[in-house]
């Protein structure tokens, strides 16, 4: 039996530099650099040790500036890029007992369609632009091994239906929708394999309020039904405090404060996020 | 001999780089292997690739048949036929069980082929995921981790918009439970023909410089969903107007005068054969 008590996923020491780094840089604590770059070799420290715990069903906000590493987290966590160092590891994979960062490229993609979904900030990168929004839904049940097309498709109806996308439009290409349509499809996709966790990325960036308030109440209604875990990454301090419940800060590369939503809010203790908060309200 | 050039017009060095990568493609049946395409005298995308597997593996013994869309007399067919004769005095045929290498553009023989045989397919695209996928970097990785989802998803695609898997010719197969593989565009009803077959199929594509074999005995699949399976084209009630056969892959003509639609093989050596048949049966 596994416990419910333990955290569905762990990440630990999660690195992640573009470079090799120089002299200057390695000899000393990245913390002291000034900014998540080395000035001499032009080195990028993405993402220097994060560590945090996702618990199953909760929503974890990650919020920070553009270019404070929230992005990589999950290019980390979703394979799309290798991390330098660090370990991940999932509660229902091998026991926790492997670091999922560590495993053969089929085993990743495995873990990529059957444990984790993403939402990309960019619809272009997580769907076939050119392909029916049905097809690319599709597309994520057959890497999953699906064969059967009746099903697929059955699948696909009942999932764009639950993003509110009219089947009469079903088999037209994302290109020709909204944006908010677009990050709605990816929505559908992500979770056509019931995959227990959601990494979503932005998904309201660049979309208009109204919009943004319908993508919102969707997730909202998919973690209330599904029970999803589900890590959020925005720079919109309003997104994080609709969705999430627990909060980490990142600033260049660093997580600088976690803790419950509420209390991130109320009263934050890093300059940073004091900030961040002020300039909000 | 009759001509200049070196024998089969390519230097030495050139074949034996050919005949490696012919190697290394029979021992990893589907797999692409990259070769040092060379400029040949006709254009790229006309059957370069198969022209150099051909000229790489002829010797003076061999008998040549060189096919284009199933015609023995077609201008590409009989100009390179010229060019390998000429640079090797190798005999001509066409008939598909005399010849020990036969070059084709889009189709198998009819005839089945033997042991001894060799099938050299012109290839003009040679990656099945390309659609799906622009960089040969990611194809390669997809290969690796036989992740063939893009290809699966082309095939669904077509069912949504049309109700059933409409390539006609090039379907998408599975070579010895691995590799996914472009056989060239030959149509449906020749896939067939390449599941343990018992000659070697030789695919070589000039343009894109990839060569790829299927050995014989090895087991092709042509992908098919579960619900929707695999069809071939069918030729039902149809019967070749010149030799009377049926159940082969058969062009459709309009006859000019009366404006009548006509079946005839495909296959022009395998029609051919049948008709002096059935003349020296007479």
């Amino acid at each position: 039996m596994t416990d419910i008590s333990e955290p569905w996923l762990k990440v630990q020491n999660l690195t992640k530099q573009f470079g090799d780094g120089c002299e200057y840089c390695r000899g000393r604590n990245p913390e002291k650099l000034e900014k998540n770059y080395c000035p001499r070799c032009g080195t990028v420290y993405a993402c220097q040790d994060v560590s945090f715990e996702v618990y199953e069903g909760e929503i974890l906000g990650v919020v920070g500036e553009s270019g404070s590493g929230k992005s990589t987290i999950m290019n980390c966590l979703y394979f799309d890029e290798d991390v330098t160092d660090g370990t991940c590891t999932i509660r229902d994979y091998h026991k926790g007992m492997s670091n999922i960062f560590e495993e053969s490229s089929r085993q990743k993609r495995f873990i990529r369609n059957t444990l984790m979904g993403r939402v990309y900030q960019n619809p272009m990168l997580g769907l076939k632009m050119e392909f029916s929004s049905m097809s690319n839904i599709a597309e994520r049940l057959i890497a999953a091994g699906d064969r059967d097309v009746q099903p697929m498709k059955e699948r696909a109806e009942e999932l764009l239906t639950c993003v509110n996308i009219p089947l009469f439009r079903a088999k037209e290409a994302p290109v020709n929708f909204s944006g908010g349509m677009q990050q709605r499809v990816q929505i559908a996709k992500a979770l056509s394999t019931k995959p227990p966790v959601l990494l979503l990325d932005e998904v309201t960036t660049g979309l208009d309020l109204s919009v943004q308030a319908n993508v919102l109440d969707l997730i909202k209604k998919l973690q209330r039904e599904l029970h999803i875990t589900m890590i959020v990454v925005s720079h919109d301090l309003g997104v994080i405090r609709m969705l999430a419940e627990r909060t980490i800060v990142m600033l260049n590369g660093r997580i600088i404060e976690a803790g419950l939503t509420d209390q991130i809010m109320e009263d934050p203790q890093h300059e940073y996020t004091q900030q961040l908060v002020y300039s909000l309200l | 001999m009759t001509s200049d050039y070196n024998f089969a017009f390519l230097d030495e060095g050139s074949k034996r780089e050919i005949r490696r990568a012919t190697l290394k493609a029979i021992a990893v049946p589907g797999y692409q292997v990259p070769f040092a395409s060379r400029e040949m005298p006709i254009a790229r995308g006309w059957g370069t690739g198969g022209l150099q597997l051909t000229l790489s593996l002829i010797g003076t013994d061999d008998i040549v048949k060189v096919i284009d869309q199933g015609s023995d007399e077609s201008v590409n067919a009989v100009s390179m036929k010229n060019l390998i004769c000429s640079t090797t005095g190798v005999e001509q045929t066409t008939d598909t069980q005399k010849a020990t290498l036969i070059q084709s553009r889009h189709r198998i023989p009819e005839e089945k082929l033997t042991g001894g045989q060799i099938l050299v397919l012109q290839v003009p695209l040679p990656e099945p995921l390309r659609l799906v996928e622009p960089s040969e970097y990611s194809t390669k990785r997809l290969h690796a981790d036989c992740e063939y989802s893009g290809v699966w998803l082309l095939l669904f695609e077509q069912i949504m918009n049309y109700g059933r898997m409409t390539t006609g010719a090039d379907h998408p197969v599975e070579v010895e439970g691995h590799y996914v593989m472009a056989p060239s565009p030959i149509p449906k009803f020749d896939n067939e023909k390449l599941n343990k077959a018992e000659n070697l199929t030789l695919f070589g594509a000039g343009r894109e410089k990839k060569i790829y074999a299927v050995p014989p005995y090895t087991n092709v699949k042509s992908l098919a969903f579960n619900d929707y399976p695999f069809e071939v084209e069918k030729f039902k009630n149809r019967k070749c107007r010149l030799c009377g056969a049926t159940g082969v892959y058969m062009d459709e003509l309009i006859d000019e005068k009366t404006g009548l639609t006509y079946y005839q093989c495909n296959d022009t050596g395998y029609c051919l054969k049948r008709m002096n048949r059935e003349l020296q049966n007479d």
